[in-house]
């Protein structure tokens, strides 16, 4: 029942806004609509944390255990804070004039859908309807890149459709190829396409045929995580959307393109019985990484910047992941929850220093500590929490990964190293200014949404000194999920 | 009729997507290009429901009333009306010259035909034949995704890409379950109602659809 409530409310507010979405209190509504969501998914997760595992209608149509469950929650909450940093964002925008009421309406209808396409990609049970579902999340948020109708965004929307369409297309070719695996297991019909059922006789499966498979599925969906060399639409898109659209493209959309790849991963190894699909992850986990602190340094955008930031952080997640075992998993999982927690917020904090300087350049944000202290902070903190200093969290679950490779994988230790100290002096060099540096910019004439960029680093804070048992928990249940 | 006789009709619509795809492969305009298109889900879904009544898969006349409406009348009609509103229909310089573009075409005809060769012996059904040409049609839309610089064209590559998945779906297994053909069917109606908006957003800003006024997005 939870999980109709979860998936039909974005899908109503969806509905709602965009028949309704010209009203003056729009933003309310679609905060409220995301708040219903959050309740939702937290029932489900309570319901999950208490009975373990669960199937939900016909022949199991929805799939929810620990590891998904977790992405529910934090997927719900992320949308509920963006919605409450939207409200005031979007707002300030319209009355710079860069929007009008009928684009708001289309954001708001769009922001809906989207999540509920999230959530539907993260529940289902069904291989092909978690295909479609990462499609739908991509066809919602095209127009919500290109709202501004810039030269620039118009560029981004269209990159990122064709790019991830085709890449999208190639893990459609993966999962036939699944499904022809599937079939000669399972017989033809709905049900082989069921990951909890393909999971039962995943060493039946035929070897050949699923190591092409996860190659496509890999390629199709790793386009969508944003692993090099298939991230060339991800920074585009960040940049050139808004910014509330950054936040949740980054703190969500990448977790959940992930995600699939897990899911896929899971059966394969089944089938295979050797590390293949663990070292094509290590190994574009690792090129994203390289590849994207290389390039944080040349950024001159700030949500470029972050963008790139982001692309680095998957590849570490990925690479996590690939390595496989209980300590990487867990670590792999936190990481995923650290990065968008500390990301979302950073844009968040980034939307409005944009916002007070007119301009997304590095070069014409300065001083925000004088002008904005509190947004300035945020900033600050943001920066420092993701670049993996102490307490905050993305410190531990890093510390984890790299320890772990310093183990099992020791090559990989020295390119890690480089590429998270490139990034650190990078990124550092580039907020500090921002923050301290001299200005002649005047105060932001709005109150700013700070609630939630502090509230998502409390979290990380508190993540970072202290994991409360029974999420410790429910991250090691899910690892073990992974093959942990 | 026997199996064979049908099989043999299969396998001569499966050539014929072969040859669309090479055709749209050497199409300059818009407009035959989209003709083009429509004839390649005509063949497809002819080729899907004879599959579909010589083995009893009855779900598959589902998916070839699907590719029917959507991909042989509702999207080219869509497209025509788009070509004549936006009035865009010259000719289409391609970034290759085309006969260089045909004989990499043949190249990754053959190399298809490596790649499905094991599948395809693999697969218990009657078509599996004709996996290497889905493939093929699937690498061919991709060319000439990458070959063409306009809008309108390389969506329609993505749409024969999208007809290849479908046809290597059915020639390997009888086609996807019903479930996941009607919301990839879903998927692919409202991407191309998306591009639509998207058509006429690009041509406001840039007044054109060419996308070589794309180009400014880049790593410096």
């Amino acid at each position: 029942m939870e999980i109709y409530c979860l998936l039909g409310i974005p899908l109503t507010g969806g509905l709602f806004l965009a028949l309704w979405g010209n009203r003056r209190n729009a933003p309310e509504i679609n905060a409220l609509f995301s708040l219903l969501t959050l309740l939702a998914a937290g029932v489900l997760t309570a319901r999950i944390v208490a009975s373990g595992p669960m199937l939900v209608g016909g022949e199991g149509w929805f799939f929810i255990d620990s590891f998904n469950v977790f992405l529910v929650a934090l997927t719900a909450f992320v949308a509920f804070t963006t919605s409450l940093f939207s409200r005031p964002y979007m707002r300030i925008e319209q009355e710079h004039g860069r929007l009008s009421t009928q684009r708001l309406r289309l954001y708001h209808s769009s922001y809906q859908v989207f999540i509920a396409a999230m959530l539907l990609a993260l529940t289902t049970n069904n291989m092909g309807i978690l295909w479609v579902s990462m499609e739908a999340a991509t066809l919602a948020t095209v127009l919500l890149v290109s709202l501004y109708r810039t030269p620039a965004s118009l560029e981004a929307a269209w990159k990122y459709f064709i790019l991830c369409g085709v890449g999208i297309a190639q893990a459609l070719f993966g999962t036939i190829l699944l499904y022809f695996a599937a079939e000669r297991v399972l017989g033809a019909g709905g049900s082989a396409l069921l990951w909890t059922h393909l999971n039962g006789v995943k060493t039946h499966l035929e070897p050949t045929v699923l190591q092409l498979a996860f190659v496509f599925l890999l390629v199709g969906y790793g386009t969508k995580v944003g692993l090099a060399p298939l991230h060339n639409w991800l920074p585009d898109a960040h940049a050139e959307g808004p910014t509330p659209v950054s936040a949740v493209l980054s703190g969500l959309l990448l977790n959940v393109a992930l995600y699939a790849v897990m899911r896929s991963k899971v059966l394969v190894d089944g089938a295979l019985g050797n590390d293949l699909a663990g070292n094509l992850m290590m190994g574009f986990g690792l090129l994203s990484v390289v590849t994207a602190a290389f390039l944080i340094k040349r950024q001159t955008d700030v949500k470029r910047m972050f963008a790139y930031s982001s692309i680095e952080h998957m590849g570490l997640i990925t690479f996590a992941f690939g390595m496989g075992g209980p300590i990487a998993s867990f670590a792999g999982l936190l990481h995923m929850t650290m990065h968008s927690l500390t990301k979302s917020a950073i844009f968040f904090a980034v939307g409005h220093a944009t916002q007070s300087a007119g301009t997304q350049l590095m070069d014409g944000i300065r001083g925000l500590i004088r002008t904005n202290p509190t947004l300035g902070w945020g900033l600050m903190l943001g920066s420092i929490a993701i670049l993996g200093v102490p307490p905050f969290g993305v410190f531990a679950s890093e510390f984890l990964i790299i320890t772990t490779a310093m183990h099992e994988h020791a090559w990989a230790t020295p390119f890690l190293l480089i590429a998270l100290g490139v990034a650190f002096a990078a990124i550092f060099g580039r907020v500090q200014p921002m923050v301290f540096g001299e200005t002649e910019l005047p105060r932001l004439p709005h109150q700013p949404a700070l609630t939630p960029v502090f509230l998502h680093l409390g979290l990380v804070l508190m993540l970072g000194l202290f994991i409360p048992p029974y999420l410790a928990m429910w991250y090691r249940q899910a690892a073990a999920l992974l093959g942990g | 009729m026997s199996l064979t006789y049908y099989l043999q009709v299969v396998n001569l619509l499966a050539a014929l997507l072969l040859l669309i795809s090479f055709a749209m492969l050497s199409q300059r305009r818009i407009v035959g290009l989209i003709t083009l298109f429509a004839w390649q889900g005509a063949a497809l879904a002819a080729s899907t429901a004879i599959v579909a009544g010589s083995t009893g898969q009855h779900h598959l006349y589902w998916s070839a009333g699907i590719t029917l409406a959507l991909k042989v009348i509702a999207m080219p009609w869509f497209f025509y009306r788009l070509v004549r509103k936006l009035d865009v229909d010259r000719d289409v310089e391609p970034m290759i010259n085309i006969p260089t573009t045909m004989l990499i075409g043949i190249v990754l005809v053959i190399f298809a035909f490596n790649l499905a060769l094991p599948i395809s012996q693999m697969s218990g059904t009657v078509t599996r034949s004709t996996l290497g040409i889905a493939m093929a049609t699937v690498l061919l839309a991709f060319l000439m995704m990458i070959t063409r610089s306009k809008a309108i064209p390389q969506v329609i590559g993505f749409l024969a890409m999208e007809n290849g998945l479908f046809f290597a779906a059915t020639s390997a297994t009888y086609g996807m379950p019903l479930v996941v053909e009607m919301g990839v069917a879903l998927d692919v109606l409202v991407g191309v109602f998306v591009l639509g908006i998207f058509f006429f957003q690009i041509r406001e800003t840039f007044d054109s659809l060419d996308l070589k006024h794309m180009e400014k997005l880049k790593e410096r």
